[in-house]
């Protein structure tokens, strides 16, 4: 079993939502993500999105936008981002690392370079923001066969037939992006979610992860009830960003924590277990 | 008038037999290039824009409409002019000028702009969004959203509102709201960011009018057969005018959407070599331009696959070009195709060359250009004399000057 597929098993099984913090990687600095990913460990993660900054995030609102500004003033590249995944592996060799991104970075590596390095890396998924399943099927086939997994996004827009389309080219997990608007948006609406990730389920095997638009306890055991796991982004980019950068992993691990004290304190239901049993 | 040359017995009308014409393919491709590369959240909205539109372009109801607009709002058809003085100036080719600058609101931009705006309210959106650089497409939209009574943000990059005052405030006028954008190198291409984060948020009120021939499938195609009305009419004019059709066909590429107008119709005749001509700022070897044909490499950016300029590790990099239009790391993916089939030509003209032709333009025929048409001017005015006096240019003069005044007249200055 692969490393995303065992942490959704694990925490399945003990009840508990997977918790997926994302953090631009070289923001602040490249030695400061690597200790913000331990810290985040520490704190409760169990799956690692690692952001490659790229110069137009078109579907990032403006917290991640300037965390890779400040990645991208740092010279921090995808070659770059991949050696610290490898670095990050030597430390924690069973933690799902997720690369999240956009098209050209990867496209001026060459996708099969790319995927032999994230493989040697010991990357476990790609997340591609503008590589739909329409452009993605090379792409995700050759992943595939170096046994990275590949993670679609999910919309509020996305009609239920085209699921299926999603559901034959996705693996890991799929990201519903739990609202129309760009990353950090505020004005999530977690009925909404509950209806589209009961949508998923009736046409995606995979588990659920839901994203855009956490931002504090509250939302987070929200989106916990109906989704196998909880994705963070710009509210812990807001912590790394807003103070000294030496303690910019401390605040981002104790931030991460009070999530993870809300999930592991949740009522006692087992939505994506209940969820399925239909 | 000059002598006739070989092509005169070409039929205007040919079919279209080309398979560049028949592109792109059902997905938006051109060859390799173009597609939809796009977040998620947009695939739906851009699935429903391509079905509204393919209905739109086979209903005669829309199309006439398209065309009472152009004709009675926009006034077309442009005409082709002779510039005579300077074609013997030159003492070569004879150069003929396709007067878009002749529009209302001053440039070709108007064209896509009625024709998005009709496909919008058929949808029943009354929102509109755009992205400028300098203003014209700014501008233009702002036009058609006062004309058809729908509320229109324009995203412009700061340092544009800036730079470009005079269609900020027009664009005002015109009861729009202009966003300056703070992001990125706050130019164009972040201006494009934002007003996709914009549709994304926006997406079920809010129709995107994208000013060129690039973004996500359909765009590029839609863009590209509303501008196409610019070679329709050369088709007409010019054997009318000068007897037959051009030898050649040059127009400015920026996003490439008045090329693209004026080279479409004549895709399916071979024996008019067509050239587009990209900025070359301060030389490409200073690496100071915004020549992504000529000297970038592809890539995928705002929803296609194309050719970018961009760094080794596919970060977009800050382009240059007195032409704010111009100024646009990327290219409509049609051209990106039309260089590869070796279809159409792209080369590259400088600031200084481009400003040398704006000012002959003026003096010489009493025609203030655009900066962005000037580099096509220029390269018109490069050729010419090489060419025999029976040989014909054809050139879109894109738009007029009068937004160029304050760049031009601080150029002069920063001279004398």
């Amino acid at each position: 079993m692969n490393r995303i597929d065992a942490a959704f098993a694990r925490q399945r099984a003990a009840g508990r939502a997977v918790l997926i913090p994302y953090v631009t990687a070289g923001d602040p600095s490249l030695a400061a993500t690597s200790d913000i990913i331990d810290s985040m460990v520490r704190a409760g993660a169990d799956v690692i999105e690692l952001g490659v900054p790229f110069s137009d995030p078109m579907a990032d609102g403006p917290v991640i936008q300037r965390a890779a500004e400040r990645a991208l003033a740092n010279g921090v590249s995808l070659r770059d981002v991949l050696a610290l995944a490898a670095e990050v592996r030597l430390r924690h060799p069973s933690l799902p690392l997720v690369l999240m991104g956009y098209a050209n970075p990867i496209e001026a590596i060459g996708e099969a370079a790319f995927a032999e390095a994230a493989q040697r890396a010991g990357v476990d998924g790609v997340i591609v923001v503008d590589d739909p399943p329409e452009e993605a099927g090379d792409f995700t086939a050759l992943l595939r066969r170096h046994g990275i997994a590949t993670i679609f996004l999910v919309a509020p827009t996305t009609p239920p037939e085209r699921m299926e389309t999603i559901a034959k080219l996705a693996t890991g997990y799929v990201y519903y992006v739990s609202l129309k608007g760009v990353t950090g948006a505020g004005h999530l609406d977690t009925g909404d979610v509950a209806t589209h990730v009961a949508e998923i389920r009736r046409h995606v095997a995979l588990p659920v992860g839901v994203g855009f638009g956490i931002r504090d306890a509250a939302s987070a055991q929200a989106i916990a009830r109906h989704a196998d796991a909880v994705v963070i982004g710009s509210r812990i980019i807001a912590e790394i960003e807003g103070g000294e950068a030496r303690d910019a992993a401390a605040r981002a691990g104790a931030w991460l924590s009070t999530i993870r004290r809300a999930l592991d304190t949740m009522p006692a239901v087992e939505p994506a277990a209940a969820a399925r049993a239909h | 008038m000059p002598p006739r040359g070989p092509r005169e017995e070409l039929p205007i009308d040919l079919p279209e037999v080309s398979p560049v014409r028949e592109m792109p393919d059902e997905r938006g491709h051109f060859g390799p290039y173009g597609g939809v590369f796009v977040a998620e959240t947009l695939i739906a909205a851009l699935d429903a824009l391509k079905a509204r539109y393919l209905a739109c372009r086979d209903d005669p109801a829309f199309i006439a409409e398209f065309e009472r607009e152009l004709t009675h709002y926009v006034g077309r058809p442009s005409p082709v002019y002779h510039a005579e003085r300077w074609s013997r100036e030159l003492g070569g080719a004879q150069i003929y000028l396709k007067r878009e600058d002749l529009n209302h609101t001053g440039a070709h931009k108007i064209n896509n702009c009625i024709g998005q705006a009709l496909v919008a309210r058929s949808m029943g959106k009354r929102r509109v969004i755009a992205e400028t650089g300098a203003g014209q497409h700014g501008v233009a939209a702002a036009t058609v959203a006062a004309r058809f009574g729908m509320e229109c943000i324009v995203y412009m990059g700061s340092e544009d509102v800036r730079r470009q005052a005079q269609n900020v405030y027009r664009m005002g006028l015109l009861g729009a709201t202009v966003v300056p954008v703070e992001s990125g190198s706050k130019t164009l291409k972040d201006a494009l960011n934002e007003a996709m984060r914009d549709w994304v948020t926006n997406v079920d009120t809010t129709f995107y009018i994208i000013g060129t021939v690039a973004g996500p499938h359909p765009y590029p195609m839609m863009v590209r057969d509303f501008q196409s009305v610019i070679g329709r009419e050369c088709l007409t004019q010019m054997p009318e005018l000068a007897g037959r059709q051009p030898d050649m066909v040059i127009a400015c590429v920026g996003g490439g959407s008045n090329a693209m107008g004026i080279f479409h119709p004549y895709l399916a005749h071979p024996g008019v070599e067509l050239v587009g001509v990209e900025a070359a700022g301060e030389g490409l070897a200073t690496g100071h331009h915004a020549a992504s044909l000529c000297a970038g490499r592809p890539g995928i950016l705002h929803g296609n696959r194309t050719y970018l300029l961009q760094d080794a590790n596919g970060q977009i990099i800050e382009t240059h070009s007195i032409s704010a239009g111009l100024d646009y790391p990327g290219v409509g993916p049609e051209h990106a195709w039309l260089k590869d089939s070796g279809r159409a030509r792209y080369v590259a003209v400088t600031d200084d060359d481009a400003l040398a032709a704006f000012h002959a333009c003026c003096r010489i025929e009493g025609i203030i250009p655009a900066l962005e048409s000037a580099h096509a001017l220029a390269w018109a005015a490069r050729i010419a004399p090489t060419l025999a006096r029976d040989r014909i240019l054809l050139v879109n003069l894109s738009g007029r000057g009068d937004k160029d005044m304050a760049t031009v007249a601080e150029r002069s200055a920063a001279r004398h």
